[in-house]
């Protein structure tokens, strides 16, 4: 009768590129296949196969794709928390097991490492320790020991230079909301079946949603050690143990950590909005009739550019919830400079009949620029036809281009008289909705003050809406000069 | 199959052509049932052998075995399971 074999959660052959397809491509006594044989066979035992996905590391593990049958996202360097909160946020149903090296976790994603672990976030994390940057070659890690040497340490690691090794345990269970963890080691048969228990136990928390579950694994790396696989397990012993205890840092099963439990259970469970709420917040009125019915639409794709500054956003936001308060699908899309005010932004808006598969708006029909560095940057991109409705406070040029419509309004000059120069999005917006058929402006009135952050600026912006109807009405675009004929 | 009983004993099947020769099952069998042998296999290692009939079955050698699938532990092991 079996009674231990290959697990399940692999595959049966791994369809790696080189010789044996039956075999890791791990080193001989490498940590990281005994490890992996410990997560498959608790894959198996809790029977979740067929929802779990492994998130690898860059790191010698960067394969461990070709080994788990199970689903598999091969991460960035450092990002596999990251990755992996994404996961169980948008799959609930999924079981979640972030596996990194110290390089990787205790390295280059500490960042991502420390607020998932804050986060409570319910996913299982391995960390592979073995004080070493594996795959690229034996450098330095983080969780090198002093005096180790390393190919970027010949002399061995420098406390004062290099810093001390970092006990990611004990960094990690100084949070609050981590239910579980636990320090283990690959040293000898015995240590590897309590590693084998501290391995189920944290994914049966995640299965059991308790929440963040930690287990650093101390793992030989003979060929970076430059050791036989036998010294290196005795150097585990020797000289990683001392260093980094192996034992349990948090379990919220235990009864002293009861009450932090009960802390880190309401934690755990982020406040998610489901469609239908995310759907009411962003609508104002559901039942708003649109002038033309919506099938009749003609996909817009505009691109609304100018200062940081001058509304260019929130002229997109106010366009997309028109968009979706009439029952059409909408994006948008801010793009900044780096800085929020005065450098150049622009927000692409899409308003669709169809469901919009990319946001991005690289031919706008509608470009609307609120100064002249943006007339220049995207006149080009306009198609023939197209509409540039041009802020003329600011632009003194005319379109280039022969084959669009070109409307230039005064808008912060309007706008500044009315009262609050910060409006002139919305005279150049409404004029967008006159010119092209959407929105109404009876949709922009209803949309407008749900739109607006600040509510005392309602009337105001009425006003513009009214100006920018008035101004159209005065300045009809057939009126205005066009000139005609090929570019 | 009473009298097959009699005969069974625990079996460990190592397939020569996934062992890396680390020698850790060799190390940690506490009955001292695995060799490494002197013949070396496709992978171009000199592979772990089982040897003496004295196996408990405990596992210890198939948690240790970084490999996937180089070692099988068999109680009771019907002759088929040892032939195979
Ligand atoms: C962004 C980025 N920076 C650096 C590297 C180079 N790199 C590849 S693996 C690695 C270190 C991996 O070490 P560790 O996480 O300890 O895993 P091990 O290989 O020891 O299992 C580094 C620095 C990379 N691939 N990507
Ligand atoms: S380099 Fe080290 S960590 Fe990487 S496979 Fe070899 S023994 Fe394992």
């Amino acid at each position: 009768m079996v009674k231990y074999e290959k697990p399940q959660s692999f595959y049966d052959v791994f369809e790696r590129k080189g010789p044996g397809q039956k075999v890791t491509h791990y080193c001989p006594g490498c940590g990281h296949g005994t490890a992996h044989k410990l997560i498959a066979e608790a894959i198996d035992e809790f029977g979740v196969q067929d929802r779990t996905i492994f998130c690898s590391p860059v790191g010698c593990s960067v394969f461990a794709y070709y080994y788990f049958d199970t689903g598999n996202i091969q991460c960035s360097h450092g990002r596999a928390p990251a990755v992996a909160s994404a996961v169980r946020r948008t799959h609930p149903d999924s079981i979640v097991i972030s596996y990194q090296g110290d390089g990787d976790l205790a390295g280059i994603g500490t960042a991502e490492i420390i607020h998932a672990a804050n986060r409570g976030e319910n996913i299982t994390v391995y960390f592979v320790n073995n004080a070493i940057y594996g795959m690229t070659g034996g450098q330095m890690a983080p969780t090198t020991l002093v005096g180790q040497k390393t190919m970027t340490t010949p002399m061995g690691r420098n406390l004062r230079r290099d810093g001390n090794p970092i006990g990611m345990c004990e960094l990690i269970s100084a949070l609050k909301t981590p239910v579980y963890v636990e320090r283990v080691s690959l040293a000898d048969g015995k240590k590897v079946l309590r590693a084998r228990k501290a391995v189920r136990k944290a994914l049966k928390n995640q299965i059991d949603g308790k929440g963040f579950s930690f287990v650093e694994i101390l793992s030989p790396c003979p060929i970076n050690w430059k050791m036989t696989p036998i010294e290196a397990r005795n150097w585990v012993v020797e000289h990683l143990e001392p260093i980094f205890p192996i034992g349990n840092f948090r379990d919220v099963d235990a009864p002293e950590v009861k009450e932090s439990a009960e802390t880190a259970r309401l934690s755990m469970t982020p406040a998610m909005m489901d469609d239908e709420t995310l759907y009411t917040t962003l609508s104002t009125q559901r039942d708003l009739e649109a002038d033309k019915p919506v099938a009749e639409l003609t996909d817009q794709f505009v691109k609304i550019a100018g200062f940081g500054g001058q509304g260019v956003m929130s002229a997109g936001v106010l366009l997309a919830n028109c968009a979706i308060t009439t029952g059409l699908h909408a994006t948008w899309l801010p793009s900044y400079g780096p800085e929020m005010r005065g450098g150049t932004a622009n927000a692409s808006v899409i308003v669709s009949t169809e469901a919009i598969g990319s946001p991005l708006v690289n031919r706008p029909t509608t470009l609307i620029a609120m100064n002249g560095p943006s007339l220049d940057a995207f006149e080009d991109q306009v198609v023939p036809g197209g509409l540039i409705i041009a802020n003329s406070s600011m632009i003194s040029r005319t379109a280039t281009r022969k084959d669009l419509r070109f409307y230039p309004v005064p808008a912060s000059d309007m706008a500044q008289k009315l009262g609050f120069l910060g409006a002139a999005n919305v005279i150049v917006l409404t004029i967008h909705a006159l010119l092209e058929g959407f929105p109404c402006v009876e949709t922009l009135r209803h949309v407008v003050p749900h739109s607006l952050k600040r509510k005392n600026l309602v009337e105001m912006n009425m006003k513009m809406i009214d100006a920018a109807v008035e101004y159209v009405a005065a300045n009809p675009v057939e009126a205005v000069p066009q000139e005609t004929g090929a570019r | 199959m009473a009298s097959e009983t009699a005969k069974r004993i625990n079996y460990v099947r190592i397939e020569a052509d996934q062992c890396k020769g680390c020698r850790l099952c060799v190390e940690t069998c506490p009955t001292h049932c695995i060799v490494i042998g002197s013949k070396i296999n496709i992978l171009g290692y000199q592979y772990a052998r089982f040897e003496k009939y004295d196996c408990t079955a405990c596992g210890l050698c198939f948690y240790v075995c970084p490999e996937p699938g180089a070692i099988t532990v068999y109680k009771d092991a019907t002759s088929e399971e040892m032939a195979s």
